[in-house]
């Protein structure tokens, strides 16, 4: 009996052991973020960047999903997390949790036609959803030939490809079916994963553009990154005010400029469907969630301060490198003068 | 004699292990329904039988994870049990050289990690599908006229992910099936030969007869493996969740459908996810136990032949 008592309390120290080892943690200093993988690329050039400055501290991201972020940094396993849902002004106050936006980025809507040139195609705001509701099921639908007089439009049925996986991609994509079509709102709604109507579905972007490539007829959608890395033909979309725009980096930073920052509690805001001229209409935010009182960081704080406003400062043309949009000064501005302030 | 401390260190040691494997188990099952009880709770056994997928409105149901499961398993099986049966039986009266080169391959086909897979059945089996399979199928066999073959197609869906698992799980069941070919005696085969047997019938009636019980190992190994099988499936399925209309429907599995929506799941959808994982440990383990069984019936029938 002794002896199996031995052995258990051995086992005990081996897993105690290995716990201890499970975090990414290298030294006390280093600062740890997890979350989102959309800005992963950029943070992690971002770390290495700001952690090869002589004196800095290491800086550590690991891509592993929105909603896994924000429940690590709840539990204290991470400093901040990294999200493109953002969480609710009451969520942040429950937890003792700040926020502020890091990054925008354009959901574009990618298709595959033979005949339609690159950019070629305006999808109306109705059209768009009636789509992805599956009530449009041709593409030489009239709807779909009046916004695109002389478009050899094809004699194909429309393949819906979305995203398998939940994600903030989905998150704004369906943000904004929610926002400019009412049968969508009350059929299928918003969210990181939703019943999807019609379509298969695709893993992560990369899988969403290839399935894309891959089916004629096919419409979906992904980050602007992913769309421009793989070549697909992009199509333009209706604005609120009628307008047609292209995905350009300029449209999505106009859609971040034209949101409404000062009145947004934690900074939520989804600059989808906004008004004005070249807005692009689906564009999304990508968030850091961080807790400035909590034990765990006590010593680290001012470094995570530190980085985050190198980030802003520093990093816009790591991050343009990289196809991602950094935010307008305005909005930087009010976030380097408010949540980070000295 | 009194025994040493070493010796029952090393006694208790062995235990501990031995033991694991119950204790693990039962982890699993312990572990699975404490996280899926709020699901059981919600929607109770109707779960097993709704189709419905919106965590929107927080509406889940399993069927058609669990049919996508079942019906790309049936397909995988169907079509690699004959080949892995033809396989085994060439391979066990082959030539030495060839056989050994070639048995080899099988072996190493085993080896191939399923996101290796998953790739091949995306860049080169789903066009494969699309472009020449599924139209040959539909457009010249007339197919389509079927109730479970479907008109559109696009090169994902169950029968594409049907035949990667076959694929996968062919060298499983060759190398088992031959395996248990080889031990037929050597004596059994020659009398059947001597009295004018043909090469057929000491296949069908020596080696398949004595061989029974390594058959349906094989094809319970396969049957496992195909149930739970993630990554490869994941990447030709389609990810669909909805009750297909037919054959070349975008699908899923529930394996498929745990490894999508984990990372981001919480809440009534998380639990759903633990439930769908408790059906599919629940249907491996009744395989496991079916196939247990069978293998002890063929033993007894056998034993008293």
């Amino acid at each position: 009996m002794k002896y199996a008592a031995i052995a258990v309390s051995a086992l005990a120290m081996l897993i105690s052991a290995g716990c201890g080892d499970g975090g990414a943690r290298s030294d006390d200093s280093a600062v740890n973020g997890a979350g989102a993988s959309f800005p992963a690329p950029v943070y992690q050039a971002w770390s290495y960047g700001y952690s090869n400055i002589d004196g800095n501290p290491a800086v550590n991201y690991q891509s592993v999903g929105s909603g896994a972020g924000v429940a690590q940094l709840k539990a204290g396993t991470v400093d901040f997390a990294g999200t493109d849902d953002p969480l609710s002004a009451r969520e942040c106050a429950d937890f003792g949790l700040e926020q502020f936006p890091m990054l925008a980025g354009g959901v574009v809507v990618i298709v595959n036609l033979p005949g339609v040139p690159d950019g070629g195609l305006r999808l109306s705001r109705r059209v768009l959803a009636g789509m992805f509701l599956g009530d449009i099921v041709n593409w030489n639908d009239p709807e779909i030939a009046a916004d695109n007089p002389g478009l050899p439009l094809p004699d194909l049925p429309v393949a819906v490809v979305h995203r398998a996986d939940a994600s903030g991609t989905s998150s704004i994509f369906t943000d904004y079916l929610s926002k400019v079509s009412a049968a969508w709102r009350e059929r299928v709604g918003a969210g990181p994963s939703v019943g999807w109507p019609v379509g298969v579905g695709g893993q992560k972007n990369p899988g969403v553009c290839n399935s894309v490539a891959r089916i004629r007829g096919a419409i979906g959608y992904t980050e602007y990154t992913y769309a421009k890395e793989a070549g697909l033909n992009m199509a333009m979309l209706e604005t609120r005010d009628g307008a047609f725009v292209k995905p350009t980096v300029e449209a999505f930073s106009a859609a971040v400029s034209a949101a409404d920052w000062l009145n947004a509690p934690g900074f939520a805001v989804m600059p989808t469907d906004l008004p004005g001229a070249g807005v692009w209409p689906i564009t999304g935010v990508t968030y850091i969630v961080f807790r400035r009182d909590g034990a765990q960081n006590s010593g680290r704080l001012g470094v995570m301060i530190d980085y985050f406003r190198w980030c802003m400062t520093d990093g816009g043309t790591a991050a343009a490198e990289l196809d991602y949009v950094p935010l307008p000064p305005a909005v930087s501005g009010l976030v380097l003068n408010g949540v980070l302030g000295k | 004699m009194k025994h040493s401390f070493g010796d029952c260190l090393f006694k208790w040691g062995c235990l501990f292990c031995a033991a694991m494997a119950l204790l693990l188990l039962f982890g699993f099952f312990a572990q699975l329904t404490a996280g899926s009880a709020e699901a059981w709770r919600r929607f109770g056994f109707g779960f097993l039988v709704s189709s419905a997928w919106d965590p929107v409105a927080g509406k889940f149901g399993a069927l058609p994870a669990v049919t996508g499961t079942l019906l790309t398993t049936a397909i995988a099986l169907i079509a690699a049990l004959p080949l892995a049966f033809a396989a085994a039986m060439y391979l066990t009266d082959a030539p030495r050289p060839i056989a050994l080169v070639l048995g080899h391959a099988v072996d190493l086909l085993a080896a191939i990690p399923s996101v290796i897979y998953g790739m091949w059945g995306l860049f080169v089996l789903v066009p494969l599908m699309q472009d020449h399979v599924q139209p040959f199928l539909v457009e010249r066999l007339g197919l389509c006229g079927l109730p479970f073959v479907n008109r559109d197609f696009n090169g994902f869906g169950i029968f594409t992910a049907g035949i990667i698992l076959a694929v996968m799980i062919l060298p499983y069941i060759c190398a088992v099936m031959r395996d248990v070919f080889v031990m037929t005696p050597p004596v059994l085969r020659e009398s059947a030969f001597g009295v004018g047997c043909t090469r057929w019938e000491v296949a069908r009636d020596i080696v398949l007869g004595y061989g029974m019980r390594g058959v349906m190992g094989g094809v319970f190994i396969g049957l496992g493996r195909a149930l739970g099988e993630t990554m490869a499936v994941l990447f030709v399925i389609g990810n669909v969740m909805k009750m297909p209309d037919g054959i070349f429907s975008g699908s899923t599995t529930i394996a498929a459908t745990l490894a999508n929506n984990f990372p981001e799941a919480d809440g009534l959808q998380k639990s759903a996810l633990f439930a769908l994982g408790l059906i599919l440990l629940c249907m491996s383990f009744g395989i496991q136990s079916l196939s247990q069984y069978c293998l002890r019936a063929d033993a007894v029938r056998r034993g008293s032949r």
